[in-house]
């Protein structure tokens, strides 16, 4: 199980770098399902009943959501909106990357020296899920399109559920499903505000919208 | 005793990774391919031939092809096979075997400048700005490796790493192998980063810089590049042939398995992918990079 879970682990850390350095959008979107599907299976690998009713629950909701549902919204607003495929960072890849490997020294140094009351599965959990966070954070203020910081904001919430997973270890799940459907309906109302972006501008470049102030 | 034999069997074997790679590519490209011997036959013609060096050249281009070969042959004295002691161990060794590899860069990079082709100042300065990215690469792989076993030497490396600790750091091995194969293709003019078979100077990499090598020279490099490639394979099987206990002489003969396996594996790699844009090398071997750092980082967390 830990083997396992380290795995997951360490693909969830290494598609955010993934998302630092992949210039395509649509490729993007697919990753993000793929870590939406791996962090579905993560509650079983991770508590000590495997396969409780809430963790049935949890898993189910979130390979629905996370790996499926969002996706498919995402790559419908991008076909809708006509959306240019490079993901135009202000940062370049690269060196987003190697300020993507800075922010895992410093999530690392973070979440080892994090004491949690609770008997962790994998060591990796909360360095990871900080991680996470921080990338999610670090794409939503350097990337120009509205769609990659919807994808930004969604990595940020895969981030909390895994620290989440980690953390509410004795609480119930609802807390989970909770957030779950308010990312839901969060991706809904982007997705239409971003059709209404490119329709009233022919374009979802954020940038512009700044000049709408004058 | 196996220090020796090891030392032989990379001599004597070592052109033959090129012709397992070349027969498995014309096996996806549906050809006949070339003999898996053809190296030796092009290193025997080439020996007999006399060489041909322009008159703007001078000392430093027959030096080239002659320490990369001499430097080769010491690596494999440093480097062990088969999870027995090499000839030459002492704690640190891994960081003379890296600036070795080093030094045979540097006088190749010196010897393709001297030629004063400006095709080559290219392939020249396009080779030390890529080994830029992958030396460190293989720093940070060998130095998790010496982490993981609590040892200093590859020697101590390679037969420190038994079935048990292979089976506590799948993560870290996976990541590692990942990145040590990267640089393996990369190191090695293999096709993500360099196509072997191109001959046109604008993108070449490698090929370029021997352009001007004739005769013995040639010979030389070709032989001195197949050792690389066998430096680098033993390396990567080294690793791969600790997950199961064996006895002295069958670790030698799986790690000699893992060799060719590894060779068809580039064989694959090469047929199913194309290269990459001379840009986006660098973001590979930053990739690389991660993936090693990633693993150096799992194994502090240990602590």
């Amino acid at each position: 199980m830990k083997t396992i879970a380290d795995i997951v682990l360490m693909f969830l850390i290494l598609s955010n770098l993934a998302f630092l350095g992949i210039s395509r959008l649509k490729t993007c979107i697919r990753i993000l399902a793929l870590q939406g599907l791996s962090l579905g299976i993560l509650p079983f690998l991770i508590h000590i009943p495997a396969f409780s009713y809430d963790s049935v629950l949890l898993a189910v909701g979130s390979i629905l959501l996370r790996g499926l549902i969002f996706p498919y919204y995402l790559e419908k607003a991008m076909r809708k909106a006509d959306v240019r495929h490079e993901v135009e960072p202000f940062i370049g890849y690269s060196f987003s990357i190697l300020f993507g490997m800075g922010l895992l020294f410093i999530s690392a140094w973070l979440g080892f020296r994090l004491q949690i009351p609770y008997l962790l599965t994998s060591r990796l959990l909360v360095p990871s899920s900080l991680f996470t966070i921080m990338t999610g954070l670090f794409i939503l203020i350097s990337r120009r399109k509205a769609l990659s910081q919807v994808i930004g904001y969604l990595v940020m919430e895969n981030g909390i559920y895994t620290l989440g997973i980690t953390l509410v270890h004795e609480q119930p799940f609802i807390i989970e499903l909770g957030i779950l459907l308010d990312i839901f309906a969060g991706v809904f109302i982007m997705g239409i505000m971003i059709f209404h972006i490119s329709r009233a501008f022919d374009h979802i470049d954020i940038d512009k919208l700044s000049s709408l102030k004058e | 005793m196996n220090g020796i034999l090891a030392i032989l069997s990379a001599l004597i074997f070592a052109p033959l990774l090129p012709g397992v790679i070349n027969k498995t590519k014309a096996f996806f490209s549906g050809k006949k391919g070339p003999s898996i011997f053809q190296l030796y036959y092009d290193i025997l013609k080439l020996i007999r031939k006399g060489a041909v060096y322009s008159t703007t050249t001078t000392f430093l281009f027959k030096t080239g092809p002659v320490i990369s070969l001499a430097a080769m042959i010491i690596v494999l004295f440093l480097l062990p096979l088969g999870g027995q002691p090499s000839i030459l161990f002492f704690p640190g060794d891994y960081v003379v075997l890296i600036y070795f590899l080093g030094l045979v860069r540097f006088f190749m990079i010196l010897a393709a400048l001297d030629t004063g082709s400006s095709f080559e100042g290219m392939g020249a300065s396009r080779e030390a700005a890529f080994s830029t990215l992958c030396e460190p690469v293989l720093f940070v792989s060998l130095a998790a490796l010496c982490k993981m076993t609590g040892q200093t030497s590859l020697t101590g490396v390679f037969s420190g790493i038994d079935s048990w600790i292979f089976g506590n750091h799948i993560p870290v091995i996976l990541l590692i192998l990942t990145a040590i194969y990267i640089i393996y293709l990369a190191e090695n003019a293999r096709i993500p980063v360099d196509d072997p078979n191109t001959h046109l100077e604008l993108t070449m990499i490698h090929e370029v810089m021997i352009l001007d090598h004739s005769g013995p020279d040639l010979a030389f490099l070709l032989y001195s590049g197949s050792l690389k490639l066998w430096i680098f394979g033993s390396v990567l099987s080294g690793i791969l042939a600790a997950a199961i206990p064996l006895s002295p002489l069958t670790h030698f003969a799986f790690c000699i398995g893992w060799l060719i396996l590894i060779g068809v594996l580039t064989g694959i790699t090469e047929s199913v992918m194309a290269r990459l844009k001379l840009i986006h090398i660098p973001q590979l071997l930053i990739a690389a990079f991660s993936f090693s750092v990633l693993g150096i980082l799992i194994l502090l967390e240990e602590l």
